[in-house]
Order: structure tokens, then sequence, then C-alpha cells
């Protein structure tokens, strides 16, 4: 079998001392930055871009993706202590995971999640395994056509799923593509969008942009209303399981890995829109209903083996067809694109340690989660008293370093500072700013390809709807479309969102 | 006047999108257009430019109504005066002083200042913990980033008698 070998190349990368390392360093800071609300993985990702420069591409990419998925650990064991979700993804956790702590079975909902986690997480990253290299080979029989398609697909489809008005993300991932744009047109040289400045000749920098948005603009949202956080945690006891409960987990987790590793290869599905769905079904199906929302131990195995699920199937689409499902891994591949490596399906075949390494350490990784997690859940409550007045400004130096040790050149340090104000004023508009950084990066792709498709068809845009491939993705993405305005499944979507 | 604005917010959205497609339109137009089969430089941001324009303008007339509306919706208000601006100011010129004076200035007084600065934002400041933050800050950036990653940056700058 193909896969055993590869996978035993991925071990033997994955395996080395400094990689274990940086699998470690990418958890341990997952985890806390998962603990920590206000702080997520988003930022924390952006901000160690310029640090993993040094490092060689498997490292860097083992060490990043440990913090998006040890986020997800590290974000439910706040929400069930104290009812305060570290990261988004674990809002519904709270729900029971809160409940179940209040009657002092803590322990009980911290094991569940772990556990829970850990089992999706190792099939999701085996399915990623499995399907990551046919996906790339096919993708790779596309022409310029089919590619323009697909990003289109990708790009529409990334908008329905996500909460919000349909119409502003649309502009949103617009107006990303133009900002990607800027810089010296490849085909030309001309710049543009560069006001003669010299120092925009390479565009608009990518790390400057998201730690801008996501960085300076999430600090200032925190400002907004200041309140002092009381921590009262529960001393934790009784880790172990009933046999019971792990009667009643079992179903939860092996549905919640189906649902989250399903909707997490979608683009704009990954792991908020998985725990959600996982929850209500749950809830749908339990013969006790009654019982969620009072701590129904259902409700948080399944939830938490969705969010994982889905966050380790929202690599396929990244390292298979470069293109990103949703903002962490648009940050993954501006990180690509740093260390010289061009993302799309080349990656599987061409940089196969780079691939199958990734592979192996996501199981290292989720290992070690549980070891980390489960003995030292005390040190990271600890750490929730760490008040954000304290931490905010040490955030803004380490921006501040990163940003300029890209380049050296402190244009960057001021466009991180305008599209701090842009990323806030667009919040409080009610714009999501998360489409924006996916057209950034898709942005400049997807006029390559869409350049590319209209020379080879000589200048007949009907090259889209004539090629069948092409035309299926981009009739997909119309109906995509045509769905989320309809106004009852408008109204429908509206109200699922509310939760 | 305003009792046709049903959301301020949708409305102001759709003006800055409108505003930002015109932007980008009046800068794409010094571009060479080219022709769909070989696109200039200025052709797809063009292109752009006109659906972002039409994004802008369905977003904008979406908060108005021809119903005049008499009640609110509290949630549609932008609410500017409720805008954190002192924190946004400093947050934003505590980058910009990073930024002015990381060249003449140096790292170690160019992230003091900065930290500083942004301490400043928090309601709950205290001088004694800004001081201390800056200083770990400085002693961390220099650990780190100058010791350990051998980024090629001064401490002190050419102003302060460094290089």
């Amino acid at each position: 079998m193909e896969i055993f070998d590869n996978l035993a190349l991925g071990f033997s990368v994955a395996v080395s001392f400094q990689n274990i390392f940086y699998c470690f360093i990418g958890v341990l800071l997952g985890t806390l930055i998962g603990v920590l609300p206000g702080l997520g993985p988003v930022p924390t990702i952006a901000m160690l871009l310029p640090i993993t420069f040094g490092l060689p591409p498997v490292s860097a990419l083992i060490m990043l993706s440990g913090i998006y998925y040890g986020a997800q650990y590290g974000g439910s064991t706040t929400a069930i202590l104290i009812n305060l979700p570290g990261e988004s993804s674990s809002v519904v956790t709270a729900i029971d995971g809160y409940q179940m702590a209040r009657k002092g079975r803590a322990g009980a909902a911290l094991a569940t999640a772990a556990l829970g986690s850990f089992f999706a997480g190792s099939v999701a990253t085996f399915l990623l395994a499995v399907f990551a290299p046919p996906l790339a080979d096919l993708a790779l029989k596309f022409g310029p056509p089919e590619y323009f398609a697909l990003m289109v697909l990708g790009l529409v489809a990334s908008v329905a799923l996500a909460a919000g008005s349909v119409v502003k993300a649309l502009a949103m991932v617009v107006l990303g593509i133009l900002l990607g744009l800027s810089g010296q047109d490849v085909y030309t040289g001309t710049p543009r969008f560069t006001f003669d400045m010299l120092e925009l000749a390479d565009g608009i920098a990518f790390v400057a942009l998201a730690m801008g948005v996501f960085g300076i603009g999430e600090i200032v949202r925190n400002l907004e209303d200041e309140h002092t956080r009381t921590v009262m945690v529960q001393k934790v006891k009784g880790l172990l399981l009933s046999r019971d409960d792990i009667r009643r987990i079992i179903g939860p987790i092996l549905r919640g890995t189906f649902i989250g590793s399903f909707l997490g290869i979608l683009p704009g599905g990954g792991a908020i829109l998985s725990s959600f769905s996982a929850y209500s079904i749950e809830k749908k199906i339990s013969r006790h209903p009654e019982q969620f929302g009072k701590g129904a131990i259902e409700g948080v195995a399944g939830p938490e083996s969705a969010n994982n699920a889905g966050a380790q199937t929202s690599f396929i689409p990244m390292l298979t067809l470069g293109i990103p499902s949703n903002p962490v891994m648009a940050l993954m591949i501006g990180a690509l694109i740093i260390q010289g490596i061009v993302p799309g399906p080349n990656v599987v075949n061409e940089q196969p340690t780079l691939f199958w390494g990734i592979i192996a350490s996501m199981w290292i990784g989720n290992f070690m989660l549980v070891v980390l997690n489960l003995p030292l859940i005390g040190i990271w409550v600890r750490l929730l008293t760490v008040p954000y007045h304290i931490l905010f400004p040490l955030i803004v130096g380490f921006c501040c370093i990163g940003v300029y040790s890209v380049n050296n050149n402190a244009i960057d340090v001021f466009t991180m500072a305008l599209f701090g104000v842009v990323g806030y004023v667009l919040v409080k508009l009610d714009c999501e700013p998360a489409p924006l950084l996916l057209g950034f990066i898709i942005g400049p792709m997807l006029e390559e390809y869409l350049r590319r498709a209209m020379l080879i068809s000589r200048g007949d845009p009907t090259v889209f709807f004539t090629r069948p491939i092409s035309a299926t993705m981009l009739g997909l993405a119309v109906l995509a479309l045509v769905v989320v305005l309809l106004p009852s499944v408008r109204k429908k979507r509206e109200e699922a969102f509310q939760e | 006047m305003t009792r046709f604005v049903k959301s301020p917010k949708e409305v102001a959205s759709g003006l800055l999108l409108v505003f930002l497609a015109a932007f980008f339109a009046w800068q794409a137009m010094g571009l060479p257009m080219g022709r769909a089969v070989r696109m200039g430089p200025g052709y797809f941001p063009m292109i752009l430019a006109g659906l972002l324009g039409l994004f802008g303008l369905i977003v904008l007339l979406s908060g108005l109504t021809l119903h005049p509306v008499e009640d609110e919706d509290e949630t549609q208000r932008i609410g500017f005066s409720r805008w954190p601006w002192v924190p946004l100011g400093l947050v934003t010129l505590a980058l910009v002083v990073f930024g002015l004076g990381i060249r003449p200035l140096g790292l170690g007084p160019s992230m003091g200042l900065a930290v500083f600065l942004s301490t400043l934002a928090s309601r709950r400041f205290r001088l004694t913990t800004a001081l201390l933050s800056s200083f770990i800050m400085v002693a961390f950036s220099w650990a780190v980033f100058i010791k350990g990653l051998g980024l090629p940056l001064p401490m002190l700058g050419p102003w302060l008698g460094g290089y």
C-alpha cells in the first residue's frame, strides 16, 4: 500500500527532534491562546509568520498547524470551566459543558471533550491522508478555465456558508481581490495601486494586512468594553468516565466526527459551522432532548468531536488545491508562499516530505494535546487571571516587530496601522473581514488563471461554460448564491445563525 | 430625510463601498486595458471595481426605504459617539511611532514607546505596570529578535549614538 509508505515517510520527518519540538511549541501556544479569550488563532499565526521565515518549511507548517488545532482544545477548557468560550468554535460546548461543571462533573466534561477531540482529530487526519493525494491528482488535470471556476466556486461557497449579509461578504471578497492585485503586474511589470511609492512595488504585504485587520482591529474591539473578569473555578476532579458515560458518548463522537470531517472540507465551513451542526443534530435525535442545555454529556461530545474534525479536514483544500477554506488556511497559504512553495496540487507530489510530514505531525500533536490538557488544566485556568490590559500592549509590541522584520520596511508597519483602523470600521459596519482575507490571497491567482484561460480561448469568454468541469463548478456557484438569496432560505439561515 | 434611512449601517457601508469602487476604477483608468484575449494590467481591476460598485449600490439601497419609519432599529445604528476613539487613536499612534522610530531611534526606544503608548489605551492604566510592560517587551525583543533570531536591527539607532 502506497499510503503506508507515505505515512512512514511522514513519520520519519515528523519525529525528528526539531519537528517534535516545533509541534510541541505549536500545540502549547495553540492551547494557550485557545484558553485566553480575546486572542484567537488568526492573529497568533499572523504574529508568528515572520518568525517562521528562518525555519525549514516543514517545521514552520507543523508549528502553525499545531496552533490551529491546539486552539480548538484550549477553547473548550474555558468554555466548560467558566462558561467563557476561548474560541468561537467552542461556543456550543459551553452550553452543556458549563452545566456539567456546575453539577460537579467538570472532570467528566473535560475528559469527554479531550477524548472526542482526539478521536475526531485522528480520524480526520486519516481522511486527509487518504483523500488528499487523489484530489490533487484530479486537480492536476485542470486547465486554467477549470482553475478559475474552482476558485470562484470556493469564494462563493465561503460567502454563502458564512454568517451575515451575502452581498456585503461578496463585496469584501472583491475588495480583497483588488487589494491583492496591488504591486507590479506579473505580465507587464506595470505598477498597480502603488501611488508611485517604490516601497509598494511588491504590493501590500500579506502579513501587514492580516495583522492589521485581525490583530490590531481585534484589540480595539476588545477595548470597547473593558470589564473585570472575575474567575471562579471549581476544583476539577474525577476525570474518569463512568461506563454509562462512555456508552452515551460513543454515538455523538462518531456522528460529530463525520459531520465535522464533511463540513471542514467546504469553504467557509471549518470548525465553527461543524460544532453548531453537530449540536443541533444531537439534540434532534436524542431520546432526551430536554436534557440538552442542562448538562447533557452528548452536547459536549458531539460538537467537540466535530470542531476538531473540521479543523483537521479544512487542510484538504488548502494542501491539495491551494484554496483556503477559512482565514487560518489563508495564513497557511501565505506561509507557504513566503517559504517559496507554490500552493496547489503540486505540493503533494513535489513536496512529499512537507505534505506527509505535516499529516504525521497532526497525530503526534493530537496525542500531545491529550497529554497536555488533562493533567495541566489547573495551569491553564490560572492563565485566565492574566488581565487583558496587561496582555494587549505586549501583543501590539509583537505585531510591530513581527511585521517590520518581514521586509525590514517601515511601510509595512504603517500599512498594518491603516488596516487596523479599516478592520475595526468594517466590523462596526457589520462587514465580516474574513472574506476580504480570502480574496486577498486568491486574487493574484484568480487573475492569472483568467488571463491564461482567455489567452487559450482567443478571448472568447464562453470557454468557461463549454468545458464541462468548469461549467459545472460555475453552475454550482450560481446555484449556491441563488439558494442563499431566496427569501425563504434567507430567513431560515438568519435563524440558524442566531443561536 | 433621515426617515427614509432604514439602516444607517447599510447606508454607510454602501457609500463606503461605492467610494472605494470609484477610487479603484479611477486608479485602474491610468493602466493599459488591453483586450480580452491579452488582458492588460487594468482589465481585471476595472471589472472588479465595477462589481464592487454594483454590490455597494445594492447594500446602499437595501438600507433605504420608501415608507418612512418611525422607530429606528437600535442594532442598525452606527453609534459613532460610542466608538472607542481614544484607544483606536492611541493604538494606531503606537504603530505609527514604531514605524517612524525604528530606523533613527533603533529597536529599543521605538518598542518601548509603542508598548507604552498602547498601555495608555486601557482605562485601567497604571504607570508602574505600563513601565514594567514596556521594559519587559524591550528586553524580550532584544533577547528573541536580536540575539536569538539575529535580525539586523540595532538596539539604538543613529540618532542615539548607535549605528
